[in-house]
């Protein structure tokens, strides 16, 4: 990738030699401590580290405090915030008219779980090449601070409502489902989230990214389970991420057994190390079950709890073509005369 | 043998008259029992000989068991709607039999499965019995496939009485059917043998018979469906998403056929087109307007539940102004209403779908042509005027078969609308806003990513000129006073309405879609049974043309017909008419679910001319 704008001398540049200014979005209109600030400063580095270019990004999301962030990030990258839940429909149209695009989702938990239930459980069958972000605060920030569907049983309301439905668990749903990089981090954990975000660039196919992003209005009481100090408390990760991209030549020594090595697409290297005993991120059943364990002792387990680095995605299994469908020239879309004549004769 | 005794002593005397080339065939049979092939061989046969022809298939919602009919009518003056009378019966269902005869009017045929014994229930119609198991179990020895020969029967038998040639009747099976020669030979055995039993055993009674023509050479028979599939082809259609819905679905299967053989990439083999049956109505339009911001030209096609459906993405779409194509084959309503059935109940929803002020174009295809043509146009309209774009056919054009002059290569490049380029940019001093009104026509210019153009967020929520969230109430009216102002610059870019004058003419009819076959048939009633012409505009597009306030003018009274209960064109007329003009309009409406006729429309507007009359 190359790029014609000259950088000022003195000026942080990335490898493509951008400055960080097409990088960074509007001036952010969430709380001040808001966990989806956060995610939004991940997302501003870690594409300037991996030197994409914001034109080749296209950014989508629903509707919620978590969904204006896309404004807040990737200036220099087309964005479009449509409607509440059904943002991966919008992705899924997007990337099939133009499949050269990078693409970033941001939704909520509410978006996700609640309204976007059905869209999200589609998105992750069809393994679509899309970076999915909730930002999951367990409760809807922007119409006062309900509880949303990832809040956990017994969590308590700022006005002492009680949650007395169990969540929907996003990551275990998404493995089970199709999707093939499922992660999950907190918006607290800077190098975390930075690491996998850099890995979800790497990788072709659905990566569903939860980032408990904690409510610093509604939802950051004592009782609250999506609280900054009760995540703190409760983060669980699964082990280390070294995450090495393609254009670094760096080598990584292991003790044998202690790390898994994931080829991704790009060429990059994930090395995930194990702190849990024999776990394996390419094992569905194993990532399932630390799920279910984790949860059961009341534990956020965080970081890449599966991955599928040679799985299909959608633009694949369909046969496209390789330049985009939305520039293919009018000869290589209109069939010619003949084609319409030979129609027509079989109908006469 | 006994039938045709029967039939002979029991029907009223032959009559000597003869209607050549004029008459309806109604069949009722079961579904699921395989008589499409059948009733299509009729059809095509009677084509192949000439004569114009239309047929309409009266189907339930439902997979086996349940009755269903299908009605052929053939005119030599080529009116083609459905004919409110049926001449001739095939009475193969027994549980509708008893109801179908009785609903006959005196004088009309009937071909019946001889065990039925028809003949008992009137003495008004002529009968003609026919032993369908015992001919079919002479034609064909293997038991499992006599359920799907016995129908070709009624093929021959038909043939023999109505004069239908044989041979044409061969060349439509053999073309139905293709290259299962086994089925060929077993169906042409069956159609031997109903013809060899009519011949021998029925005398003709009625007056109906074909009689080679010349009208259907180089016509084709579709359905528009089929052709709204063909339009979207040629209209380099690159991403489709749908949801089976009846009658809807047959038209992005029939183009996936079309894509698969037409539209793969020569060089690669890969195709130049992604189609996705999504898991519902809304990730549909999500696609379609996902790809549709992305730079692709995207199409859906529904009815009315998914319409319903869509209409929240309808709003994004047309507030961020974001292109797509929909077509809505209209059915019966509301709710799951009568899913097999036929209406234009959808115009009012359509027009203005989705909450807050919207308004939406629609093409109105009134044949299997225009199902063709209006594809095309409707992807050129869609980027042209980055909005939304609805097709509302119906399940009679939709689903039906209809013949038609061949369709036209497309000799217009595809209008991709204003996309922002580098001239572009220098002539506005590199100062582009998404939503600046630069040429003063409401329609400003877009960029789409990838093309290395300003990138922009688009939003549904309240925004500036410039793209950029805003609640000012400036922005807000400034930014729907310019939608408006392009609702108003498509009046002259969608397809122009069709005006048929008639010199003397006081009263006006107003029309659209599948009720036009109906009117013009109406019309020429009007003339000839009342003395009263009337003058024509056929309704293709809203918003409306100029052409349609000047055609009120010039009349007292305009009927406007249509397949809907609330008059819902209509409406749509008066909000845009002068009160003095839409105080011209009246209605005719017809929405039983069956295909609109002539007769009824001719009825109604009689009625109405006669009070109209006794009032002045």
């Amino acid at each position: 990738m190359t790029t014609t704008s000259t950088p000022e001398p003195g000026k942080k540049v990335n490898r493509i030699g951008l400055e960080m200014q097409p990088y960074r979005g509007g001036k952010t209109t969430l709380c001040a401590g808001c966990g989806h600030n956060a995610i939004s400063e991940r997302i501003i580095e870690a594409f300037f580290e991996m030197g994409v270019n914001p034109k080749d990004v296209i950014k989508l999301s629903g509707i919620g405090c978590s969904s204006k962030s896309p404004a807040y990030f990737l200036g220099g990258s087309h964005g479009l915030n449509s409607v509440h839940g059904r943002m991966p429909s919008v992705a899924t149209g997007a990337l099939l008219a133009n499949r050269k695009l990078l693409a970033i989702g941001v939704s909520g938990d509410g978006d996700t779980g609640a309204i976007g239930i059905g869209q999200f459980v589609h998105l992750m069958r069809r393994n679509l090449p899309l970076i999915y972000i909730i930002e999951d605060n367990g409760c809807y920030g922007l119409t006062k601070g309900q509880f949303s569907p990832t809040a956990d049983l017994g969590s308590v309301l700022k006005n002492g409502v009680v949650n007395d439905l169990p969540p929907i668990d996003t990551c275990s749903l998404a493995i089970e489902l199709g999707a093939s990089f499922v992660a999950r981090s907190f918006s607290g954990d800077k190098k975390q989230l930075l690491s996998i975000l850099k890995a979800s660039m790497s990788h072709r196919g659905t990566c569903m990214i939860d980032v408990i992003s904690p409510c610093v209005t509604f939802n950051d009481h004592e009782g609250s389970t999506k609280s900054y100090a009760y995540v703190k408390d409760h983060e669980e990760p699964v082990g280390d991420i070294n995450f090495v991209p393609f254009f670094e030549d760096i080598s990584v020594e292991y003790e044998p057994g202690t790390t898994t090595e994931v080829k991704m697409h790009d060429g990059s290297r994930l090395f995930l190390k194990k702190l849990a005993e024999d776990y394996d991120p390419t094992d569905k059943g194993a990532a399932l079950r630390l799920l279910r364990e984790t949860t059961h002792r009341n534990e956020y387990a965080t970081g890449i709890f599966y991955i599928e680095p040679t799985k299909y995605d959608f633009t694949t299994l369909l046969n496209l073509v390789d330049e985009p469908l939305s520039t293919l020239p009018l000869e290589r879309i209109r069939p010619g005369r003949e084609v319409l004549d030979a129609v027509m004769d079989s109908l006469r | 043998m006994a039938p045709t005794d029967a039939a002979a002593a029991e029907t009223p005397a032959a009559s000597t008259r003869r209607i050549v080339n004029d008459f309806s065939i109604q069949v009722a049979t079961v579904n699921g029992s395989g008589s499409q092939t059948a009733n299509l061989v009729l059809l095509r046969s009677i084509f192949q000989m000439g004569i114009p022809v239309s047929g309409k298939n009266l189907f339930p919602s439902n997979i086996a068991g349940l009755p269903t009919w299908y009605t052929i009518r053939a005119n030599a003056s080529g009116y083609v709607s459905r004919k409110k009378e049926i001449d001739f019966l095939v009475a193969m269902n027994p549980e509708t039999a008893k109801q179908d005869v009785m609903s006959l009017q005196p004088g009309s045929a009937v071909l019946y499965d001889e065990p039925l014994k028809l003949n008992a229930l009137r003495d008004d119609l002529i009968f003609y019995p026919v032993p369908f198991d015992k001919i079919v179990a002479e034609v064909c020895k293997d038991a499992k496939l006599r359920r799907l020969v016995k129908n070709t029967i009624y093929d021959g038998v038909l043939a023999k009485l109505l004069d239908v040639e044989l041979g044409e009747m061969e060349e439509a099976l053999r073309r139905q059917l293709g290259k299962k020669l086994k089925a060929v030979e077993l169906n042409v055995g069956a159609l031997k043998a109903g013809f060899d039993f009519a011949e021998k055993n029925l005398v003709k009674q009625d007056p109906y018979s074909v009689e080679r023509m010349d009208k259907t050479a180089g016509k084709i028979l579709i359905e528009g469906n089929a052709a709204a599939a063909l339009g979207c082809m040629m209209a380099g259609v690159t991403v489709v998403a749908w949801y089976p819905i009846t009658p809807s679905s047959s038209l992005p299967e029939t183009l996936i056929g079309y894509m698969k053989k037409y539209r793969m990439d020569k060089a690669s083999g890969k195709a130049t087109f992604a189609i996705v049956q999504a898991e519902d109505e809304i990730a549909a339009i999500g696609m379609v307007i996902g790809a549709g911001w992305a730079g692709a030209r995207s199409m859906t096609s529904t009815s009315g539940p998914g319409i319903s459906l869509m209409a929240e993405f309808a709003g994004l779409a047309y507030y961020a102004e974001l292109p797509g194509v929909i077509f809505d084959i209209q059915r019966v309503g509301p709710s799951t209403g009568l899913p097999t059935r036929t209406a234009q109940g959808d115009i009012l929803s359509v027009a203005t779908l989705s909450h807050g002020d919207t308004k939406h174009i629609m093409l109105l295809p009134a044949t299997v042509e225009e199902c063709y043509t209006m594809a095309m146009d409707a992807f050129d309209l869609s980027e042209r005027f980055q909005t939304l774009v609805f097709v509302m056919s119906d399940l009679d054009l939709g689903m039906n078969t209809w013949m038609s002059a061949t369709f036209q290569y497309p000799d217009k490049p595809l209008d991709r609308g204003k996309l922002l380029d580098q001239a572009t940019l220098t002539r506005i001093n590199n100062d582009w806003g998404r939503y600046v009104d630069v040429d003063g026509d409401g329609i400003t210019y877009r960029t789409i990513p990838g093309d290395g153009m300003p990138a922009a967020f688009t939003r549904g929520s309240g925004h500036n000129a410039r793209g950029q969230y805003s609640e000012r109430p400036d922005d807000y009216v400034n930014n729907l006073d310019r939608l408006a102002r392009k609702f108003e610059t498509a009046r002259t870019f969608v397809p122009a309405p069709v005006v048929d004058d008639a010199p003397g003419s006081r009263i006006g009819v107003i029309a659209y879609g599948t009720s036009h076959f109906a009117v013009e048939e109406s019309r020429d009633q009007l003339q000839t049974e009342a003395g009263l012409p009337t003058a024509y505009l056929r309704l293709r597009a809203y918003p409306f043309g100029e052409e349609v306030a000047a055609f009120v003018k010039r009349f007292e009274r305009v009927y406007v017909v249509e397949q809907n209960r609330d008059a819902q064109m209509l409406t749509l007329l008066r909000l845009d008419l002068d009160p003095a003009l839409s105080a011209r309009l009246r209605s005719v409406r017809h929405y039983n679910g069956l295909p609109i006729d002539a007769r009824s429309i001719t009825d109604e507007v009689l009625a109405q001319e006669g009070a109209a009359i006794a009032v002045t």
